[in-house]
């Protein structure tokens, strides 16, 4: 296995190996250390609001399952029988009342995870079983922070706090929240569910990658723009030109749009402006935040117009439409990517109505946007198999040697969120190896 | 004058061929100008509007999409894909003046390159007669798996 000091060596500042997109040994490192030692987003409070409630999802290749115990805490459980490995529960959400039962020896878990009754209970007389880790019942994770309804947690027991973890970025969630005349979100419905052969970096990456949407977007976005013209420039303009078009705009757009950076990876685009900024207000909307929140603090809120917030390392969010994009690593060339879409609380459902739209127009698996995103995602899968070339180049706007440890903004067209998510990858993936 | 079972049996086997054939122009010219097409995403889905949809398109997003598989740099279609029905006998499940109601299982394959993917779907058409020719006012397609992940879908079932 490969030690820290050449884990390192994958990042040189302007460039990544490519071996962190295709090597599954380091794919195995990764779903060893990176995705132990990081805080992993796992599902939002209101999949499992009631007790008993109960949704099953991964943390890197970690199968768990997010669960509300008796004391109407979230719990988030490895999905494993301490008995003979059993999968606890298979179906993505459900109740399962005041314990958890294994269907194949009937043990039986507290919803917070510990042993309750196991049949024949005598059997284990005198075998020091009382000893076993089995006793304890089902694995917690390692910690776990419910923060304003987003659940995530950290498998390892030991390591950086939550508010170390994500710091300034955490305004993000708090933008997209407060968006909410009760401060409250609500899951809308289940995800999209989109399979993409090829490293869940690559899709990570491409959510700050602001020099793509004008190039590989062209055909629907570009061809949207044109058919509206060729109808006259029709108003109000057709659903699809208010969500679709903006991804022509030009590069000097995206330049402005500016990009922050935050430390350990997370980062967003859309400092100043962004391709949500133009969308048509919604009758009543306004009003009810100012009833909350008083007019200049409604208007601070509604200003606010982030485009992709990445936390790292594998979720995207977009505030300004209540969406989360969800990277799970299933392989070194394999990610499911799960689009997640909240309700505003107290705001009028044309709301979500956009919401919804804009999921399916641009993250379903029969989006035209989508497609060509997948393609040039599995073209540079397979092209980075070429031993014509090593590396990958993330050296747009890169002036000398950059410190990631404080918060910056930058031109929008800037690849630094990306060298800032690698500048992260080697800390996280290092800091538990032996020779680190 | 009223059309018959036979013709309305008639116009989704139609129909079908159309999307086989790459025929897309006369295709749209099938629709009503307010219809949608709606793919849904979860099993009994009832509403297209405040849960996500694989599809809920407008006239158009459909001359969009259309429109789109036939540009120079629609990178995802170099190669172009290529798709293929097999249908059951259409159900009739209402044949008003005004409504008429199909449902229809299909086989939907779709290929490009060396990947080539199997639907099993269930396609509801909803069909109006305008001056003695049936067209389509809206049409929903539920996919057996619609839940399940897939790679692109790139056609129209």
């Amino acid at each position: 296995m490969r030690t820290a000091s050449e884990i390192t060596a994958l990042f040189t500042g302007p460039q990544v190996h490519r071996d962190v997109y295709t090597s599954p040994e380091v794919y195995r490192l990764e779903m060893t250390h990176l995705f132990a030692n990081t805080w992993v987003f796992v599902g939002h409070e209101s999949q499992t609001p009631k007790k008993g409630d109960y949704f099953t999802t991964q943390i890197g290749d970690q199968p768990v399952i997010q669960v509300r115990h008796s004391d109407g805490e979230i719990y988030v459980l490895f999905n494993r029988c301490p008995h003979k490995g059993t999968k606890i529960a298979i179906d993505r959400e459900g109740n399962t009342g005041k314990f958890f039962r294994c269907p194949y020896h009937a043990w039986s878990f507290k919803t917070n995870g510990c042993l309750l009754a196991i049949p024949l209970k005598k059997g284990y007389e005198d075998t020091g079983f009382e000893d076993s880790e089995s006793a304890k019942g089902m694995t917690p994770v390692g910690a776990v922070r419910n923060y304003r309804g987003f659940v995530f947690a950290r498998l390892a027991p030991e390591g950086i706090g939550f508010e170390d973890y994500f710091g300034g970025s955490l305004s993000s969630i708090d933008n997209m929240v407060d968006r909410s005349p009760e401060g409250r979100l609500e899951i809308a419905g289940p995800p999209l569910r989109y399979m993409h052969k090829c490293n869940w970096k690559m899709l990570v990456e491409n959510q700050t990658d602001t020099c793509h949407p004008m190039v590989a977007h062209e055909s629907s976005a570009g061809t949207a723009v044109n058919i509206w013209k060729e109808m006259g420039n029709p108003e109000p303009r057709p659903p699809a030109m208010e969500i679709i078009a903006p991804f022509m705009s030009p590069y000097e757009f995206f330049e402005k749009m500016g990009i922050r950076t935050w430390p350990n990876g997370h980062g967003h685009t859309g400092v100043h402006h962004s391709i949500h900024s133009d969308y048509s207000a919604i009758p009543g909307y306004f009003e009810s935040l100012c009833e909350t929140y008083g007019e200049e603090r409604a208007k601070a809120i509604l200003d606010e117009n982030r485009h992709n917030t990445v936390y790292f390392p594998n979720i995207m969010i977009k505030g300004p439409i209540q969406q989360l994009r969800n990277f799970i690593p299933l392989g070194p060339d394999k990610t499911l990517v799960e689009s997640y879409i909240y309700r505003l609380v107290g705001a009028p459902d044309q709301l979500l109505a956009r919401t919804a739209m804009y999921n399916r127009m641009i993250n379903a698996p029969t989006s035209i946007v989508g497609h060509d995103d997948l393609e040039m995602y599995e073209r540079a899968q397979e092209g980075l198999m070429s031993n014509g070339m090593e590396w990958v180049n993330v050296q747009r706007l890169r002036t000398g040697d950059e410190e990631f440890d404080q918060e910056a903004v930058e031109n929008g067209t800037t690849e630094r969120q990306m060298r800032n998510q690698f500048d992260a990858w080697v800390k996280f993936m290092t800091v538990s190896m032996e020779d680190a | 004058m009223p059309v018959t079972r036979e013709q309305v049996i008639d116009f989704i086997y139609d129909e079908a061929r159309m999307l086989d054939e790459g025929r897309y122009d006369e295709w749209l010219s099938l629709w009503l100008e307010d219809g949608h097409y709606w793919m849904p995403l979860d099993y009994k889905q009832t509403d297209p509007h405040l849960v996500t949809s694989l599809l809920y398109e407008d006239m158009f997003m459909l001359r969009l999409r259309v429109e789109r598989l036939n540009g120079a740099r629609t990178f995802s279609q170099k190669p172009k894909s290529r798709c293929h029905h097999v249908i059951q006998r259409p159900f009739i499940d209402e044949m008003r003046e005004d409504r008429i109601v199909t449902n229809t299982s299909m086989h939907y394959v779709e290929t490009r390159l060396d990947e080539q993917f199997l639907l099993a779907l269930t396609a509801i058409h909803e069909l109006a007669v305008v001056d003695g020719a049936i067209r389509i006012a809206n049409k929903r397609v539920d996919i057996l798996n619609s839940d399940a992940a897939f790679g692109n879908i790139q056609l129209l079932p």
